[in-house]
């Protein structure tokens, strides 16, 4: 038989060699695994302004249809400028910007920048908005396309890493993007508004607020409201800037 | 414990003459589990991820290749600590293996099939909870030489990936068109081109793979009268 001793000796070699292999594992494949990051974040943002980009030529394609990036300060007013592989203002490229800390810093009342895409799409400009929140189980985040009038919906493209399959996980689903498209974030007073995914069925809201509504994901509600929250959270920073452009 | 102990003992001083690499025995290990002692079909385990990733080929073929990875290095892992290995904590043992490999599985995939990883989203890391590997590393690598630890693992991998891929093949055909992500079904068939075909929609969705698995075991009863129970 063995004894105690040989059973914490042996288990803490165990857990010291596996935490050994693992770390230097996720050390070698780090550059890998951020690239692919970098690659799926520009498929995203190519998903809402309704581009569908491949692993390879993702990257080509969004320096040809970006136009700019702005880096916004949470007062609306403009920090950074990144257009044609330049930075023409400010010190940072709004690509490079974690919108995470951002949006932590926010929720701390601190002072917070956020990342807006300017692109061309049918001859308009379209201004693309990163999106991130939390999910039932683990982060969900997504692009939102505007047209030229910063209110109504170009495109939409959501993902999400752990919500449940079939239920919450439906949000990355095409269909469910689709839905967005043409609604409005401002209503006729031009007061924000945000889109609403609503449980039951955007029948069940009042005629004139349904242009502001999409239908939520059966079985899927906790997911659908922590859209809403990320939605409302995410349009929100860039009211100021939109209001100052008009 | 002690009569488990005994059995074990004895089982690996019976085999100590040196037997070809590739016995008949030894074939067996690999041939059983892919017919007459499938995981899925006869033993009825793994049905969870069987169900979840079997809506396309190309994440099918990765998951059939992420367990048999797991699975082959697991049983080879166990059999080598196999008598260092102390009974009382052996369970934890052969959890901590699986978890190790499973979260390196992982981040390859992530580091160089990050597409299929997506797909996968958790069911990659539920090879964790799949009990035909820690059903393995109990039931055989605990017991046996490296060697044919390896083939069982390989082996029992093979029976529950080819179920899965099999299942795949008609649930892509018949719910997507496609197969590998390839169009197959002619574009001109389909009623929106003015032909006559549809994809069949409940292909896609998690119970026709319960259905198409339960073909799949119907078949497999009706040629190997054997597997049928009595009553």
């Amino acid at each position: 038989m063995f004894s105690n001793r040989y059973i914490f000796i042996y288990s803490s070699v165990m857990v010291i060699i596996v935490a050994a292999i693992l770390s230097s594992a996720a050390m070698i494949l780090k550059p890998y695994q951020e690239r692919n990051i970098a690659i799926a974040k520009i498929q995203g943002i190519l998903m809402a302004a309704e581009i569908e980009a491949s692993t390879e030529n993702a990257e080509s394609l969004f320096d040809q249809v970006i136009l700019e990036e702005l880096v916004i300060r949470q007062d609306g007013k403009v920090t950074g400028r990144f257009s044609k592989g330049q930075l023409t203002d400010g010190k940072d490229r709004a690509f490079d910007l974690n919108l995470k800390t951002e949006l932590y810093n926010k929720k701390q009342g601190k002072p917070y920048r956020v990342p807006l895409y300017i692109a061309e799409a049918n001859g308009g400009k379209i201004y693309i908005i990163p999106l991130l929140g939390k999910g039932l189980w683990g982060p969900i985040y997504g692009n939102i396309a505007l047209k030229e009038d910063m209110n109504t919906v170009f495109g939409a493209e959501f993902g999400n890493d752990k919500e449940t399959p079939g239920l919450g996980a439906e949000i990355s689903d095409r269909a469910f993007a689709l839905q967005f498209l043409d609604k409005t974030i401002f209503n006729e007073t031009g007061k924000f508004v945000s889109i609403t995914v609503k449980k039951g069925g955007v029948g069940t809201m009042p005629a004139a607020d349904r242009i502001h509504g999409v239908d939520a994901i059966s079985g899927g509600t906790i997911t659908s409201d922590a859209v809403t929250k990320m939605i409302d959270n995410c349009l929100s920073n860039y009211v100021a800037y939109f209001k100052s452009q008009e | 414990m002690l009569h488990i102990l005994k059995a074990r003992n004895k089982m690996s001083s019976e085999k100590t003459e040196r037997e070809p690499l590739f016995s008949l025995k030894n074939r067996k290990l690999i041939t059983a589990p892919l017919g007459r002692d499938n995981p899925i079909t006869v033993q009825v385990l793994g049905i969870c991820s069987a169900l979840a990733v079997t809506a396309k080929l190309e994440p099918a073929f990765v998951m059939a290749i992420s367990v048999m990875a797991v699975m082959g290095i697991g049983n080879v892992v166990i059999s080598a600590l196999r008598n260092t290995i102390p009974p009382r904590i052996r369970i934890i043992v052969q959890l901590v293996v699986i978890a190790a490999l499973v979260i390196l599985v992982d981040q390859v995939l992530k580091a160089f099939a990050y597409e299929v990883s997506k797909q996968l989203s958790v069911f990659v890391g539920l090879i964790i909870t799949n009990c035909i590997i820690m059903g393995r590393f109990e039931a055989f690598a605990m017991a046996n030489k490296v060697w044919p630890s390896f083939l069982d693992g390989i082996g029992n991998a093979w029976g529950y990936g080819w179920i899965l891929i099999v299942v795949a093949f008609f649930r892509e055909l018949l719910g997507s068109g496609t197969l590998w992500g390839y169009q197959v079904v002619p574009n001109a068939w389909y009623i929106d081109n003015g032909g006559f075909y549809a994809n069949n929609g409940m292909m896609i969705l998690p119970p026709m793979a319960l259905i198409t698995v339960g073909v799949i075991i119907w078949v497999q009863r009706y040629r190997t009268k054997e597997l049928i129970e009595e009553n």
